[in-house]
């Protein structure tokens, strides 16, 4: 008999974090620095595999509620006093506004969550390659405007002078929110009906289950999630409209790939795989050491290499590197 | 908002473009079920080409000559390395996989070039502006156009009146049973794949004399357009992909030439609001009028 609740499925991926977490307390504050991006990248790819996985349908435009998230948490962080110098063209009503980082992160996710009910309403009835282009329409709107509009932000500017409050505690926590979350929706009445329109859309609407509003509810999940993550971003490091566009789309998305899109475990092993090898090249980029070799690799190194292993898990494990499958501690029991 | 003869004519010349490369993703698309987001990195290939033997001071020809053998090679690697493994994939793990390819090719420029890029100087020649009729219109508009013009009336005559044509339609109708039927699928998607590299090839030289300064990210913005006017003209047949390519270019070159830039820097807010109106409105594409229903 197979177990309705498996809890290791939740314990292993949270444990990850967790020990990356810890991983990070043992090394320098510079290096403190990568495995804190680290954390708030996984906080991102567990919100696209919520829709992604288990919907089966691509977006690339999740970015977008991560920028909004960044957005709206930067927006409101910004101390009073320098608010008119950075963002002098700033909306009357968001110039006098301030609050602690909690609320900026509560108030991220809800607008990211926001953001994903107003564009999956209309978006969430296409599916395979026009809701493939559909979400790169919103993530090049989002852009654009975000790009110009100095009355929500900096514009073009670097958004700086936000407190920087994600710390390794802090991402660390947000991104077992975002496991948790992901888990507990999985395991939900919502979750299975979305896999199971996954799996076969014409044999799941057939026993009642309504594809558009499984999507919908999906996608609001994990824009609320992206917010989320965008908030701890915007809090890490000064963001441009710039960074929150295609390169982050590019690299969140392959971590995803990588892992194995349809398992929260091979959303966490993704992020944290793609990013540690990231990592480590951008390091190499500026010349590092390893083993006593001197390593000092061109700039684009970073990108050129996990584009490779993009494609190559692609093409020669479509799957990915946990074969979608979630953690059991009897996987080798015969197969149910 | 006032419109110019110029602005028609450069929304005439990036209509003209995005039509080749409309074509040029349809093509594929229409044998390998294959949406090539790495086809812009083919036409920036072609543009680096076209500025190393401008540097090295090779003649024009030479440079042609050059970008579209650049183009054609990286094509069929691209066909057989990556393609190939990835038929039968759904058409969204073969869009992830070549927008993975296009970020290889992006940063694989990136290293070598570095992101100032170079500049193409040889081919400034045909950017020179004719006085038609008191009108100035810059010399690569009017032979945009025209090169476009007639690579189409080609492909279609190619399309409709050679073997490998009737081929190549029979595959993109039904690849399955155009095989048993005795079409050699391999042959039909190298040539696919090749014409799809001419028209790179082309429109990176008709790009280069608009832009001479080729960087890393060279036709990207292009090809995420591109993709988004076939999609919304209908991936399916190569002339509504042509028509909804030209449509955008057309719309962005006009409008972004004629309104004031306070309102055309959201210029591409428009269009993909568009875009995305026309995807719900009518999902299998604005100039698709055939009458085929999705069935269970």
């Amino acid at each position: 008999m197979r177990r309705v609740l498996s809890l290791d499925e939740v314990v292993v991926p949270a444990g990850l974090v967790i020990a990356a977490a810890l991983l990070g307390t043992l090394v320098s504050l510079s290096t403190q620095t990568y495995f804190t991006d680290t954390l708030v990248k996984v906080a991102i790819v567990v919100a696209l595999y919520v829709f992604i996985g288990n919907s089966g349908v691509l977006s690339f435009g999740h970015i977008s509620f991560v920028a909004l998230g960044a957005w709206t948490a930067g927006v409101l962080s910004v101390p009073a006093a320098v608010k008119p110098a950075i963002m002098p063209n700033l909306a009357h009503f968001l110039l006098h506004r301030h609050v602690d980082n909690l609320t900026s992160l509560v108030l991220a996710a809800a607008v990211g969550g926001v953001a994903a009910l107003i564009v999956g309403v209309p978006l969430m009835r296409l599916s395979g390659l026009a809701a493939g282009i559909a979400t790169f329409a919103v993530l090049e709107i989002t852009h654009n405007v975000l790009q110009y509009e100095e009355r929500i932000g900096p514009g073009l500017n670097t958004f700086s002078a936000v407190p920087e409050t994600t710390g390794l505690r802090q991402a660390a926590l947000g991104a077992l929110v975002c496991v948790a979350v992901a888990f507990v929706y999985a395991r939900s009445r919502y979750g299975r009906l979305l896999r199971a329109t996954r799996e076969d859309a014409a044999a799941a609407r057939a026993v009642g289950a309504s594809v558009y509003r499984q999507r919908l509810v999906a996608f609001t999940i994990s824009g609320l999630l992206a917010g989320l993550a965008g908030g701890l971003y915007i809090h890490l490091l000064p963001l441009q409209a710039g960074s929150l566009y295609l390169d982050l789309t590019f690299i969140t998305l392959a971590m995803l790939v990588v892992g194995g899109t349809s398992s929260l475990l091979g959303a966490v092993v993704g992020a944290l795989a793609v990013s540690a090898l990231d990592s480590w090249l951008s390091v190499a980029e500026n010349g590092t050491s390893l083993f006593g070799w001197h390593v000092d690799l061109p700039a684009g190194t970073a990108e050129l290499v996990v584009g490779v292993l993009m494609a190559l898990v692609l093409i020669l494990r479509p799957s990915g590197l946990t074969g979608g499958r979630e953690f059991h501690l009897r996987r080798f029991r015969r197969a149910p | 908002m006032t419109v110019t003869w110029q602005n028609l004519a450069d929304g005439f010349s990036l209509g003209a473009i995005y039509a080749l490369m409309a074509v040029g993703v349809g093509l594929v698309f229409g044998v390998l079920r294959l949406v090539n987001f790495a086809y812009g990195q083919l036409v920036m290939a072609g543009a680096f080409a076209l500025a190393l033997a401008s540097q090295w001071g090779w003649p024009l020809w030479a440079g042609i000559v050059l970008c579209f053998a650049v183009v054609l090679v990286l094509s069929l690697f691209m066909d057989r390395l990556v393609f190939r493994p990835l038929r039968g994939h759904s058409p969204a793990v073969m869009l992830v996989a070549t927008f993975a390819v296009a970020f290889l090719l992006e940063n694989i420029a990136l290293l070598s070039f570095g992101s100032l890029g170079k500049i193409a100087s040889s081919v400034s020649s045909l950017n020179q502006p004719w006085d038609i009729g008191g009108v100035n219109i810059r010399k690569i508009a009017v032979v945009a156009v025209v090169v476009a013009a007639a690579c189409l009336i080609l492909l279609q005559l190619l399309l409709t009146r050679t073997e490998i044509g009737l081929h190549m339609r029979a595959s993109s109708m039904d690849f399955f049973t155009a095989r048993m039927l005795g079409v050699r699928a391999n042959r039909v998607i190298a040539v696919a794949v090749l014409i799809s590299g001419v028209f790179a090839a082309i429109v990176a030289v008709l790009l280069t004399v608009q832009s001479p300064l080729v960087t890393p990210d060279f036709a990207l913005e292009d090809t995420i357009v591109v993709l988004a006017g076939v999609v919304v003209g209908g991936l399916n047949r190569p002339i509504p992909a042509t028509l909804g390519g030209f449509s955008l270019g057309f719309a962005i070159g006009v409008l972004g030439g004629a309104l004031p830039t306070t309102q055309s820097q959201y210029l591409p807010t428009f269009i993909f609001a568009a875009v995305i109106v026309v995807l719900l409105v009518r999902p299998r594409g604005l100039f698709d009028f055939s009458k085929t229903v999705e069935r269970v």
